[in-house]
């Protein structure tokens, strides 16, 4: 049986989906964020700072306005029934765009890379936009990142074997990277960040392996032994380096650490992380015939 | 750590006397700037901005604005990365006698040697936090090159009230970004074994 997508109630849906992913916190990062600010010592930056953010993000939520002013590249991962319109989804998505651009959910933020004019509305090329699968469910799920421009700039890709870091063609070499590259970060990212990670792949799917990293729950647990055990040291070793909130020192660098892997070619071994701030901007939406709800 | 309150202008003699950790209470009227501003200002140097900079700061942020009733208002205004305007800063600070640039990341050596020849500090905001420091934008003055730059880059004229930051660069040539810097390289070469 076809899905019947009801494209004005879709685009509503949609609009709701991006102001609740602008103005809410995801629970589970909050979770993350109390525990890193309770093991700060009293009085310090560190504490001051996360405290700071985590009254913020109170106030975004009970005021419905956005955590943070860089609402970011709107990424979409959809996961579709057979047969559904990707130009009716993708129309959609648009319009709803425009409409919460309109009521300060989310920053002009879509510029013309040759001219340097701003759309305006969140609109033009590759802008937003998505990735598709396909599935059995008779439901649409919509994955939406809001990523910003600070965190995707310190955001790196490695090619192993690297001679500076003396990392191999291995999972220590991959290892290497990623601290490498999180000490490069500095605060500049918004620390605490998240570290989604993809293993392989060519230079365009190894980052977009590395960016879905972001859409898991931080407490959950990789299905993979050994990139679960890349992920647990990872998470320790990083946390070490004592950049801690906005690079102002401190215990917690990272909230979490998530790995994905691809296949590669035998010639390339890239390694992409994808940096996600502290202001982890993510929702998931479940769209039915009948029925809409949001994670 | 000590909370200084700063009102806007303030004279070089007050800005000397901060120092990387001091935590500050803004108040007064501030523009906003970034990438296209400073190109603007150390390529054009425009006059029209020059007693709006004077003795009061330049905040890097690209605000969530709203008009209502023909007024602007101020709904998310958290800095963005400050490092981004290495090549401009220093000479902008200079140009245009600005006591303090504030944004998040911390500035480079460029920025710390034209905060101490010209009485200047980089204040550190925190950065995603939006909401509450759209809060403490208290009116909107006025705007500058909105239909050029775009939302984000135009120069806003804001005033704020008990608007928080940390001094993290100061005129003495402090600066935390670089000491922690120094103590997390340290780390992560020991762990890459490096």
């Amino acid at each position: 049986m076809s899905f019947k997508l009801d494209v004005d109630k879709f685009k509503d849906a949609i609009t709701e989906l991006i102001r609740k992913a602008s103005t809410q916190l995801p629970a589970d990062v909050m979770n993350a964020m109390k525990s890193a600010r309770d093991i700060e010592e009293k009085g310090s930056p560190a504490k001051s700072v996360l405290d700071y953010m985590i009254k913020n993000a109170d106030a975004a939520k009970e005021n419905s306005t956005p955590i943070c002013q860089d609402t970011g590249t709107n990424i979409y991962f959809i996961t579709i029934p057979e047969g559904v319109s990707l130009r009716k989804i993708e129309s959609a998505i648009e319009d709803a765009t425009r409409v919460a651009t309109g009521n300060a959910y989310l920053r002009p933020n879509a510029v013309d890379s040759v001219t340097g004019k701003n759309s305006g509305d969140n609109t033009g090329v590759m802008a937003p936009y998505y990735h598709y699968e396909e599935w059995d469910e008779p439901t649409i799920k919509v994955e939406l990142m809001l990523k910003g421009g600070g965190c995707e700039n310190v955001s790196d890709q490695y090619k192993l074997p690297d001679g500076r870091l003396k990392a191999d063609r291995n999972i220590d070499g991959v290892y290497k990277c990623i601290i490498d590259a999180i000490n490069n970060a500095q605060g500049l990212g918004c620390a605490p960040g998240v570290a989604g990670i993809g293993i392989g792949g060519d230079r365009a799917s190894g980052m977009v392996i590395a960016k879905k990293q972001l859409f898991r729950k931080l407490d959950d647990t990789n299905p993979d032994e050994e990139l679960a055990n890349l992920e647990n040291s990872l998470y320790l070793d990083l946390n070490k380096l004592g950049i801690g909130p906005m690079g102002f020192g401190g215990q917690t660098t990272v909230l979490g650490v998530k790995v994905g892997a691809a296949h590669r070619l035998p010639a390339s071994f890239f390694v992409s992380l994808a940096y996600s701030c502290w202001a982890d901007r993510r929702c998931t939406m479940s769209f039915s015939e009948s029925e809409v709800s949001y994670d | 750590m000590i909370k200084v309150k700063i009102n806007l202008p303030v004279s070089e003699a007050d800005i000397r006397r901060l120092k990387v950790g001091d935590e500050i209470s803004l108040n007064g009227i501030m523009v906003t700037g970034r990438d296209a501003a400073h190109s603007w200002m150390y390529h054009e140097k425009p006059d029209e901005v020059r007693d709006l900079l004077k003795d009061s700061i330049i905040y890097h942020c690209g605000p969530v604005v709203k008009k209502v009733d023909d007024e602007w208002h101020f709904v998310a205004a958290g800095p963005t990365t400050s490092i981004r305007e290495e090549p401009y800063q220093g000479p902008v600070i200079k140009e245009y006698e600005i006591r303090g640039v504030m944004g998040k990341g911390g500035m480079g050596e460029k920025t710390l040697k034209a905060l101490g020849e010209n009485g200047s500090v980089y204040l550190h905001a925190v950065g995603g936090a939006a909401t509450l420091q759209g809060q403490a934008v208290k009116k909107v003055h006025g705007v500058i090159k909105l239909e050029e730059f775009g939302v984000p880059e135009a120069m806003w004229i804001i005033e704020v009230e008990d608007f928080q930051a940390v001094v993290s660069m100061d005129s003495h040539g402090n600066s935390l970004h670089k000491e922690i810097k120094a103590a997390s390289d340290k780390i992560a070469n020991e762990l890459i074994g490096i």
